[in-house]
């Protein structure tokens, strides 16, 4: 028989993925009762509930100031959080990094410690920190603070060793001192990649603080939860449509950052 | 009196790897040694060990009286200042301009605050600025370097070491990734270095037949042990072969023709 060749090879590999994925996608419609019809022509239905119910009216736009009020604390809890948790992550990841650490015993624990605070997600943070801090706006940049810290750290320590090992092997060799040399070589080499994270970051955390808010009772997401809880639709729907807003303008800001360091 | 005393200089990498093996040699102030050796023959981790970028296992290294090999801290970093070193990959921050990377070469003599902010003396500035234009980049002193081509990089890293007003120069294989013509530009300066401001200069080199024309005097290593040190009209085409291996004799095919005919 001959030896398959690589193209029938590859064919039988795609054809065993996409079964697999079928078999996969049936065994949970059945494990969870799912009524693929039922759930289907629910769609049209929710359609038009949405469409005649969650539409700002006039009684909600005289909300807006209000609304507008809640959405800049949000915006600012998210970049102050995004900005100084970056500050600090920039400092453990020097300490993590293999170019930059001051003791490789250093290394493992700077990485631990990210990961940590990455991998438990922003609204499990909120909740235990609500014991600490209760319903406050604290809770709510503590949450954003750690999750940031820990993508930060994470990032800048591979953009570290990426971008630097050469040039600071070069300035080592001319004598300089090790704050120099993060000062004068690793900081403007990571600079751009830096800044476009934390751009990255504030427009997660805005996102994020939405959802925050309305564990910990602050902020755009509280005025959310507020409206929708009262059955005031129409007021909460304008707070959607403000938030989808100024995320697009943030980002479309950002973007004009990157393109302008990169 | 010599200016780098080696005595039985040796680097072990863990228990097994010896990847220098007690090297002893020594440089009288203004030659110009080439060290030639196939890849992985230990030419790189000899020139690090000469100004500890990499500890030394054991054996001794004076540099100009000094002994490199127990000095820690701050000694260590003045004594960096007094060997310039240039790399394959340049090593310089791209991002900079020439000018703030030629300016790096200054910052061993800086102390921890002027070093953090990149302070230099109008003296300084004035300096580089002459010998950027040296090295003939006068054109290019506020370019990026990303901007530069591969030559103008390297002269930017030879222009960077000259700043340190150094005693000696470590070249790391300095043309390995030029084109022939940036190649004899920048071993044309190396060599006016080394004649007109007689800085001792010691270059790792892949290419026999540029060491032979270029070098006062010859140092071959092969599986880090020092096999050929001496005059480079003394040495036969049968101990070339020998440092290279037999299988790449036909690499080299008779080097002395080739630089007879240059």
């Amino acid at each position: 028989m001959q030896p398959l060749d690589i193209f029938q090879l590859r064919r039988r590999h795609a054809i065993f993925f996409f079964l697999v994925l079928v078999a996969l996608t049936y065994g949970a419609v059945l494990v969870t009762e799912y009524d693929t019809v039922r759930g289907l022509t629910a769609l049209p239905r929710a359609a038009t509930w949405a469409a005649s119910n969650f539409v700002p009216d006039a009684e909600a736009f005289r909300r807006l100031p209000r609304i507008l009020a809640k959405l800049l604390d949000t915006v600012l809890m998210a970049i102050s959080s995004a900005t100084v948790a970056s500050a600090c992550g920039l400092v453990v990841a020097l300490m993590g990094a293999t170019t930059t650490r001051l003791h490789p015993w250093l290394s493992l624990p700077a990485r631990g410690i990210a990961s940590v605070f990455r991998n438990i997600d922003v609204s499990a943070w909120a909740l235990i920190l609500l014991f600490s801090f209760g319903q406050s706006s604290y809770t709510g940049y503590f949450a954003l603070f750690f999750v940031t810290f820990g993508f930060i750290v994470r990032v800048m320590i591979e953009t570290i060793d990426e971008v630097s090992t050469d040039s600071v092997e070069a300035l080592r060799a001319t004598g300089a001192g090790y704050l120099a040399i993060i000062s004068q070589s690793i900081i403007p080499a990571c600079l751009p990649q830096l800044i476009s994270w934390v751009l990255f970051m504030i427009e997660t955390n805005i996102r994020s603080a939405t959802l925050v808010g309305i564990l910990t009772g602050t902020g755009i997401g509280f005025a959310f939860d507020l409206y929708f809880k009262s059955f005031n639709y129409s007021s909460a729907s304008l707070v959607v449509l403000v938030i989808v807003v100024a995320v697009l303008l943030i980002e479309s800001l950002s973007n004009a950052i990157r393109r302008a360091v990169l | 009196m010599h200016l780098l005393q080696v005595d039985s200089l040796t680097k072990r990498y863990g228990h097994e790897t010896l990847a220098l093996n007690e090297i002893s040699f020594d440089v009288r102030p203004g030659e110009f040694v080439a060290i030639i050796g196939p890849s992985g023959a230990g030419k790189s981790t000899l020139l690090r060990c000469l100004n500890r970028l990499i500890d030394i296992s054991s054996g001794q290294v004076h540099f100009d009286g000094v002994n490199v090999s127990s000095l820690r801290g701050a000694a260590l970093r003045r004594q960096r200042t007094q060997i310039g070193m240039i790399f394959q990959h340049y090593n310089l921050v791209n991002r900079l301009s020439v000018i703030e990377n030629v300016l790096h070469g200054r910052l061993g003599y800086k102390g921890t605050f002027a070093g953090i902010l990149g302070l230099y003396s109008e003296q300084e500035k004035q300096d580089a600025v002459r010998i950027i234009e040296s090295v003939g980049l006068g054109e290019q002193i506020y370019k990026r370097c990303d901007q530069l081509s591969g030559g103008q990089k390297q002269r930017v890293g030879i222009a960077r070491a000259l700043v340190q007003q150094p005693k000696m120069l470590l070249c790391d294989e300095p043309i390995a990734s030029l084109d022939p013509n940036s190649s004899k530009i920048i071993m044309d300066t190396l060599r006016e270095i080394n004649q007109n401001l007689g800085i001792t200069v010691l270059v790792n080199l892949h290419q026999v037949d540029v060491a032979l024309r270029y070098a006062d005097r010859l140092i071959g290593i092969k599986r880090g042990q020092l096999v050929f040190d001496g005059d480079p009209n003394l040495i036969t085409d049968h101990q070339i072969h020998q440092i290279y291996g037999s299988e790449s004799g036909d690499l080299m095919l008779n080097p002395r023709e080739r630089y007879a005919a240059a």
